[in-house]
This record gives C-alpha cells, sequence and structure tokens, in this order.
C-alpha cells in the first residue's frame, strides 16, 4: 500500500505540444483511472534518481530544482522525456525533495537547464538503452534491429513491440551503461517545441500549492517580531497582552525576535503586535543611505584594485576626445509577491520543512545548523514559488520557522507580511561606477576605464577577507567583448552591514547600465551612430554582433535618423550567462513624461528547450528589468528600511508596460542561460533612449526627468 | 465570540471569528480556499481579489461582517467553469508565470468583463493597472484581454 502513498503525491498532466495554430489543451487524467491500472506492488525500473518507470508503464520524472515562474518543471523533464521517447502527455512530474544523490539543486544564476542539460539527456537515454537491450534479449535479436518511440521498444525486422511497463522486469536486472549515445539535435522531437506549462491550469483555477498555502495537519501559524534595524536584538519583551489575545497559544523568543503562535495568520499577526518589545538597536541604529553613498564617493577619485587591462590606459592618443562620467544605482529589493513563509515541524530530534526555497539543500543545512540535528534528520520538500528573483536563495525564514517550531513544540506555518519582506530582505547592492574613456577623432574607441565601487555580495556572504580581485563586483563590466585597445577594469569593495544577495542578474543589473550607458556617450563623442559604433567594436562574426543586428531589423533602427522631437530609440548588448542579448526601446518624452512605445528584444541562448517559455522570461526580464530602472529604491534611515509596502516601493503596471516583440536565434550551440539574460541590456536601453528622444543623460537610477 | 454566515462559491459557512478578521484570511485559514492570495494586505497590489454581488473586491481590506449575506465568489468559484474564456484563453497564450498573481488578475478581469463585455481600452488600462505582476506577465495579460473581447464580438 505504500504505492497508493506515493501516488497521491503525483502529479497527472495532460499537454500538448503546440506547433502552428493548433493550440489545444488536453483534459486531465483523471486521477482514479489511473489508481484502477495500477497493480498492488508494480515493480519499478529506476536507472537514475531522476526517472522511474512501473510495471504497468507508468514514467515518473522527477523534477529536483526549484518553480519560481521561470517554467523549468516543464523544461527540466523535457529533457528526459526526450531521450527516454515517451509520450509527453502521459508522463507524470515529481517535485523531488531536497536531497544530494540529485546533485546541485539550488536554482538560481540561470543554470537549471544548461548544467542539466546533459545528466537529464543521459538519465533519459540511459533508460532507453537499457529497455531496448531488454527487448532485444526476449527477441532474440540485435539492439540495433530494436528503437524506442512512444513508450514502446519496437523491432525493426516483424514490426511487434513490447510496452516499457512490459519490460521494467528484465531491464532493471541489466547492468547500466556508462556511455549511452544522446540524440542528434536535429532529431529532437520535444526541444523545440512550444510545449504548455505543465503547471499552469492549477495555477490559474487557484489549486496550486505554493509554500504559503501548506496546510499540515495540527499545524499553528505563527509571526515573528524583528528589530528594526539591522545589527539589533531584543533586549526585554512583555508578552502578557499578546497572550491574552484570542487564538494566541504561545509566545517564543527566537535568534531573530519574538514569535507569536495562534490558531490564524491574522491571530498570529494581531499577537505579534500586541507585543511589547524593547529592542537594543546595534550599533548601526543611525545609518542613513547617504552614509552608504558618503562611503563610495570617497573613493571616486582612487584608482581601484585592478581587475582587468588590456593595453594602456594611460598612453598618449593625438587629440583624442576624452570624456567621463560617474553612474549609480541604489539598494532595491526583490519583493515577489509570495511573502516569506515557511511550514516547520519539529519533532523527536527529527525535522520536516515545506519550503519554497530556491536553495533547498541550503534549507536542510541550515535547519539542521540551527536545531543541532544532522542534516539526514532533516526532510526539506519544495513548494512552489510566487516569485523568488533570487530572495529565495537565502533561507532565514525557513531557520526563523525551525527555531519557532523547536521553541513552541508545534507544526508552524511562519507567514511574514509585505512590510517584513520590504524590510528584512536581502537587497540588491547599491554601486557607483567611475567611467573614463577616450574616442579618437575619426571616431574609434581608444580608452575605455570602468572602476566599480560596491559592496560585495561574495564578500559578505562567504568570505570576510575577500579581495576585489577575487569578489564579484565586476560581474558585467569584466570580458567586455567589445575590441577597445586601451581598456582597464578596477574595483573597490564597501563594508556594509545592510544583508546583501543575489537579485536577478546580480552584478550584471547593475554593470551593464554604466557600461553600455557610456559606450553611448561614447558613441556621440565620436560622432557615430550608437549601433554602428558599438558593431565596428565587434567581431562580425560574433553572437553578440548578431543578436544585435537582428535587432536593429526587427526594429527598424535607421543608421542616422533622427526621429521626431520627443521621440528616441535606444540600444543595449549584453553577454552572460553564455548567452547573448540585444535590445531596443522607443520612447516618447512629452513635458518631462516618460511613456515607453515599445522594447525589442532578441537572445541568442543556444538550443531552446522550450520557446514559449524562453520569450516569457525575456518578457518577464524586461518588466522587471524597468520596475528597477523607473521606481525601485531601498531607502535605509535610522538604521533600517524605510520602504514598507507596494505604495512606497511601486511596480511597473499593465498601463505603463510597452509592447514587447521577443526574438530568439534558432541554432545548434550549447544551451545558455535564460533567466537573467533580459536584465542587463534593459535599462541602458531606456535610458539611452530618453538621451535620443531629450538630450538627457540619465546616470543615476531611479530615473528622474527633473 | 462572534459567528458569521457567510455564502461562499454557493456554498453556506459558519465561522466563528473576531470581528474586523479580513475576509481574506477567513477564506484562506478557516476555509482553506487558498486561491485567494495574500500579498501587500493594504488593498493595493489586487491579488487577493473576489467577487462580492458580482463585483471585483479586494478581501484582504474587506472585513467579515461586510461580507454577511453577500454572495462571495473565489477564483475557486470561478474555476468550477473551466471553459470559461479567461481560462482557456490564459492557457492558450501561456499567461502565467509563478502564477501567484494570476487569481487576481483572473478575478478582477472576469468582474469587469461580467459588467461591460465590450470595455474600452481606457476601462481596461484602469481596472487592470491596479493589480500587480512581479513577473511581468503584464504584456500576454493584454493579449489575452485583446483577445477575448475581440472573440466576444
Ligand atoms: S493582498 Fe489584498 S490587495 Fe494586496
Ligand atoms: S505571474 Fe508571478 S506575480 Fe504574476
Amino acid at each position: 500500500m505504500s504505492n497508493s502513498v506515493k501516488q497521491t503525491r503525483r502529479e497527472f498532466i495532460k499537454v500538448v505540444g503546440i506547433s502552428g495554430s493548433g493550440l489545444i489543451l488536453a483534459s486531465f487524467i483523471p486521477f482514479n483511472n489511473v489508481l484502477a491500472n495500477v497493480g498492488d506492488d508494480p515493480k519499478i525500473f529506476s536507472p537514475s534518481v531522476f526517472l522511474k518507470i512501473d510495471s504497468n508503464g507508468i514514467v515518473t520524472i522527477i523534477f529536483h530544482r526549484s518553480e519560481m515562474g521561470q517554467g523549468v518543471k516543464t523544461a527540466l523533464p523535457m529533457l528526459v522525456a526526450e531521450e527516454l521517447e515517451v509520450d509527453w502527455e502521459k508522463i507524470i512530474i515529481e517535485q523531488s525533495d531536497a536531497d544530494k544523490k540529485y546533485g546541485n539543486q539550488s536554482t538560481g544564476g540561470s543554470t537549471s537547464v544548461r548544467r542539466n542539460w546533459e545528466p537529464l539527456r543521459v538519465a533519459g537515454a540511459t533508460a532507453r538503452e537499457m529497455l531496448i537491450l531488454a527487448a532485444a534479449k526476449k527477441w532474440n535479436t540485435g539492439t540495433s534491429n530494436c528503437y524506442a518511440e512512444n513508450g514502446f521498444i519496437i523491432n525493426k525486422s516483424n514490426g511487434k513491440k513490447y510496452s516499457y511497463g512490459e519490460l521494467v522486469e528484465d531491464a532493471a536486472k541489466l547492468p547500466v551503461p556508462t556511455d549511452v549515445k544522446l540524440k542528434d539535435p536535429k532529431d529532437f522531437k520535444l526541444i523545440g517545441k512550444r510545449v504548455h506549462r505543465v503547471d499552469t491550469p492549477d495555477k490559474i483555477f487557484g489549486k496550486a500549492i505554493f509554500g504559503i498555502d501548506v496546510v499540515v495537519p495540527g499545524m499553528f501559524y505563527a509571526a515573528l517580531s524583528r528589530c528594526p534595524t539591522f545589527g539589533g536584538k531584543v533586549k526585554s519583551f512583555d508578552a502578557a497582552k499578546a497572550k491574552s489575545m484570542p487564538g494566541v497559544v504561545d509566545v517564543v523568543e527566537i535568534s531573530n525576535g519574538v514569535a507569536v503562535i495562534a490558531d490564524s495568520t491574522w491571530r498570529a499577526f494581531k499577537g505579534r503586535d500586541s507585543l511589547i518589545i524593547e529592542w537594543d538597536l546595534g550599533p548601526y541604529a543611525n545609518v542613513t543611505t547617504e552614509d552608504i553613498r558618503n562611503e563610495m564617493l570617497k573613493h571616486v577619485k582612487d584608482e581601484g584594485a585592478e581587475l582587468e587591462n588590456r593595453g594602456n590606459i594611460n598612453t598618449n592618443i593625438k587629440d583624442e576626445i576624452k570624456l567621463d562620467a560617474v553612474y549609480e544605482v541604489p539598494f532595491i529589493t526583490h519583493a515577489p509577491m509570495e511573502p516569506m513563509n515557511c511550514v516547520a515541524k519539529y519533532q523527536n530530534g527529527k525535522a520536516e520543512i515545506w519550503a519554497p526555497t530556491q536553495n533547498a539543500q541550503d534549507a536542510q543545512n541550515e535547519t539542521a545548523r540551527v536545531l543541532g540535528i544532522s542534516k539526514n534528520d532533516v526532510t526539506v520538500h519544495i513548494t512552489l514559488m510566487g516569485g523568488g528573483f533570487g530572495r529565495r536563495l537565502v533561507n532565514d525564514y525557513v531557520v526563523e520557522a525551525a527555531e519557532i517550531s523547536k521553541a513552541c513544540g508545534k507544526t508552524i506555518k511562519l507567514t511574514w507580511t509585505r512590510e517584513e519582506d520590504m524590510k528584512f530582505g536581502f537587497f540588491r547592492p547599491p554601486s557607483m561606477s567611475v567611467l573614463k574613456g577616450s574616442v579618437t577623432k575619426d571616431g574609434k574607441p581608444a580608452k575605455f576605464y570602468h572602476h566599480v565601487i560596491a559592496p560585495s555580495i561574495s564578500q559578505m556572504r562567504f568570505n570576510k577577507n575577500l579581495k576585489a580581485e577575487e569578489s564579484d563586483i565586476a560581474d558585467g563590466t569584466i570580458d567586455l567583448q567589445y575590441q577597445i585597445p586601451n581598456l582597464k577594469i578596477t574595483g573597490t569593495l564597501i563594508p556594509t552591514h545592510v544583508p546583501i544577495s543575489w537579485w536577478r542578474a546580480v552584478y550584471n543589473s547593475q554593470n551593464p547600465f554604466a557600461v553600455e550607458s557610456f559606450i553611448d556617450e561614447m558613441a556621440y563623442a565620436a560622432n557615430k551612430d550608437p549601433f554602428i559604433f558599438r558593431k565596428e567594436m565587434l567581431p562580425s562574426d560574433s553572437r553578440l554582433a548578431n543578436v544585435m543586428n537582428v535587432a536593429v531589423e526587427k526594429a527598424g533602427w535607421q543608421v542616422g535618423k533622427k526621429l521626431p522631437a520627443g521621440k528616441g530609440m535606444g540600444i543595449a548588448i549584453f553577454s552572460g550567462y553564455e548567452s547573448y542579448c540585444a535590445q531596443i526601446a522607443e520612447v516618447t518624452v512629452n513635458n518631462n513624461k516618460l511613456k515607453i512605445d515599445r522594447y525589442v528584444a532578441v537572445i541568442d541562448c543556444g538550443i531552446v528547450v522550450n520557446p514559449d517559455t524562453v520569450e516569457a522570461q525575456l518578457e518577464g526580464a524586461i518588466v522587471f528589468a524597468l520596475s528597477a530602472a523607473l521606481k525601485s529604491e531601498i531607502t535605509i534611515q535610522k538604521g533600517g528600511v524605510k520602504e514598507s509596502n507596494f505604495d512606497d516601493y511601486p511596480m511597473l503596471a499593465y498601463d505603463e508596460t510597452p509592447v514587447i516583440e521577443t526574438y530568439y536565434i534558432k541554432n545548434t550551440y550549447k544551451v545558455g542561460g535564460v533567466g537573467e539574460v533580459g536584465i542587463g541590456a534593459c535599462a541602458p536601453a531606456l535610458t539611452n533612449a530618453i538621451f535620443a528622444a531629450t538630450g538627457k543623460r540619465i546616470r543615476r537610477l531611479p530615473v528622474k526627468l527633473i | 465570540m462572534p459567528k458569521y454566515k457567510l455564502n461562499v462559491n454557493n456554498k453556506n459557512y459558519n465561522v466563528t471569528v473576531e470581528a474586523g478578521t479580513p475576509l481574506l484570511w477567513v477564506l484562506r485559514d478557516n476555509l482553506n480556499l487558498t486561491g485567494t492570495k495574500y500579498s501587500c494586505g493594504e488593498g493595493l497590489c489586487g491579488s487577493c481579489t473576489i467577487h462580492i454581488d458580482g463585483k471585483a473586491e479586494r478581501s484582504c481590506i474587506v472585513s467579515v461582517e461586510e461580507a454577511v449575506d453577500k454572495k462571495i465568489t473565489t477564483i475557486e468559484g470561478l474555476a468550477e467553469n473551466p471553459d470559461h474564456p479567461i481560462f482557456k484563453t490564459w492557457i492558450e497564450l501561456e499567461v502565467s508565470q509563478c502564477g501567484y498573481c494570476q487569481p487576481g488578475q483572473i478575478m478582477t478581469l472576469a468582474a469587469m468583463l461580467d459588467s461591460d463585455s465590450r470595455p474600452s481600452r481606457k476601462e481596461i488600462d484602469n481596472t487592470m493597472s491596479t493589480v500587480l505582476c512581479r513577473c511581468g506577465t503584464y504584456h500576454r495579460i493584454r493579449k489575452a484581454i485583446d483577445k477575448i473581447v475581440e472573440e466576444k464580438q
């Protein structure tokens, strides 16, 4: 009967690949029908941790990363299914728990598809080859006389076939081959097709279970009061009033503050609001954004530690036209629509966690650490996520929930409010970029110098002694593909106590803004069309040049053409995550009022697994990056965050969203990243367009026109 | 402790909660209708949108007592008809990303289309611009709405 327990955790999906106009969503496979077909004890064939086939022919693909809207719960199983030759409409996709047997489960850095491209196809191909061998043996024929198709092994000479289910027992006895042959990309049947997302119907019908929706029998609800300043802590507290509130069952202190446990979320919130806490505000109680900015400003005249050096930036060039500028971006936060939350159950030295986490193995380790138990005694169930964008790579909310569960001896769901999400985030660090450059009088680039001044995430999170040379702060400006004869990149690390972390694209959200804006300034100084100026700096056969050429064509960019007053087009390009992206923004500025009319984005991410999700990720990245460019700023005041909700930390709305056209390049290059690739070029395309429209150069985000 | 009689998706419920409890939390915690989402709690984002007597309302700022004797519909209620043109178009165009804001988007749109099957672009803009989506699905929402409105004509 253990089997039927497993069955209930399975998710039945039925999706149809779409091509051309024929878009159909087939109805779901009724749950009971499938159960009826399943014997009491089906044999299981599972040559890899990523899939299992039972003797009833049911194929289950294990999804081991985290789905936060980027579509990998569809894309990764597609990789297995492609090689396995199964009917995509009939597979079951099962979300894994945290377990190192799956390898790296951390869902960040646009890595899910490119890091699993080979292992998951190998998993599918291995099973396929074993099923072929099992069938060949039954028929007493050679494997070359057999092939796999749609869940069957077919005998070429007589057309007979075995279903996978019929071969499970025999295949399970075979040794697992180590050198299977993968399909030639030209033979792909699923990869490259527009496949419907497996989780869409549940999400739009309100049935999908996000972390915040998890209900575990006997569960209570928790809310936590945290110190309003970074680095502060509880001095003393009075829980009497909170304890007298309806539904409140306990009040406990944990390392991050004081938690109220109640029989509903709202009662936990109300109880938490009734706590009387005296805080020790800690050493940073008076810190403001200006203090941190002044710290960066101090280094604007410094040289910075050398990170990259080509040619000689100090060489003398006759009649060079020099320019310099300082670019700057603020702290910002992720603000996914689903606030942080976690269900934790600590009992008898074992913990069970249900978490919307991008980093499940870290959640497992962190829970074990804080509870003082072995990580083998921690089970982490990964739930769907209402957005992640990097925020859920840090498992602070999991640690809090685990501590609360242990302290009160109950299973609890900790839910953060939006206000807490704004104030207790892990922020995208601010940065300042000092740029100096020159062009020759015949319009060629001569020098480019970029000094990045910023707090380092890798320094804060991994190694306090990290030097600028070893840090992450210059990502997005190091290794530029532009062929500029004299180039130097330097960096200065700024210490900060404000928690910082990875925000979609990380430093690729800020450095390309400075670089691509300044390149634009250089183009104007050289009296060149910004597209032509860039094109002349790139090898003509490069993939980056190619996406730019395609974007120019799609957007109708006309070299040297001035648009009517108040209108402008801006171009910017980006390479990273083994992919390439060009974007062209078209804006209208009237009386200092900005309207973004259109974005054209072209991506080359090598082989495309699911075109529809690639396009969706580009569209989403543009809206996300535009919110940051136009609206987002986290202000530190009195040692904490001033912003509290979507009224003072607004985001782009429906009517402000431009028409977005996305294109991808069809090729068979190695699979590249997608989720973060659309961020880098977005802000500079916008501000370059604003310059083209108004002559005003935006050097500080968020954009202010007056 | 006060008792409230609620009619949600054509079913009657009795709940015992304090006066002033937002309907959102009653739906989610007491009735386990978790399709209605919490995101801002201040009426700023629209994730928690439901219908009260056919009108789109933000359940995080409607108190339980205000909902008594009214007809409440949540996304689960709307989904009793999975062939609703909104659902079909949403799937066809793959509007959703993380999906968290989508029940709110859909409930907001459904109420608008119920009151006016041929809304003007301005009306659509004004209504839909109050529902936030951090994943940035606006572009596809627009396409979907255009398609639904066009097909109605
Ligand atoms: S949660 Fe109700 S409007 Fe945001
Ligand atoms: S789809 Fe993720 S917030 Fe809208």
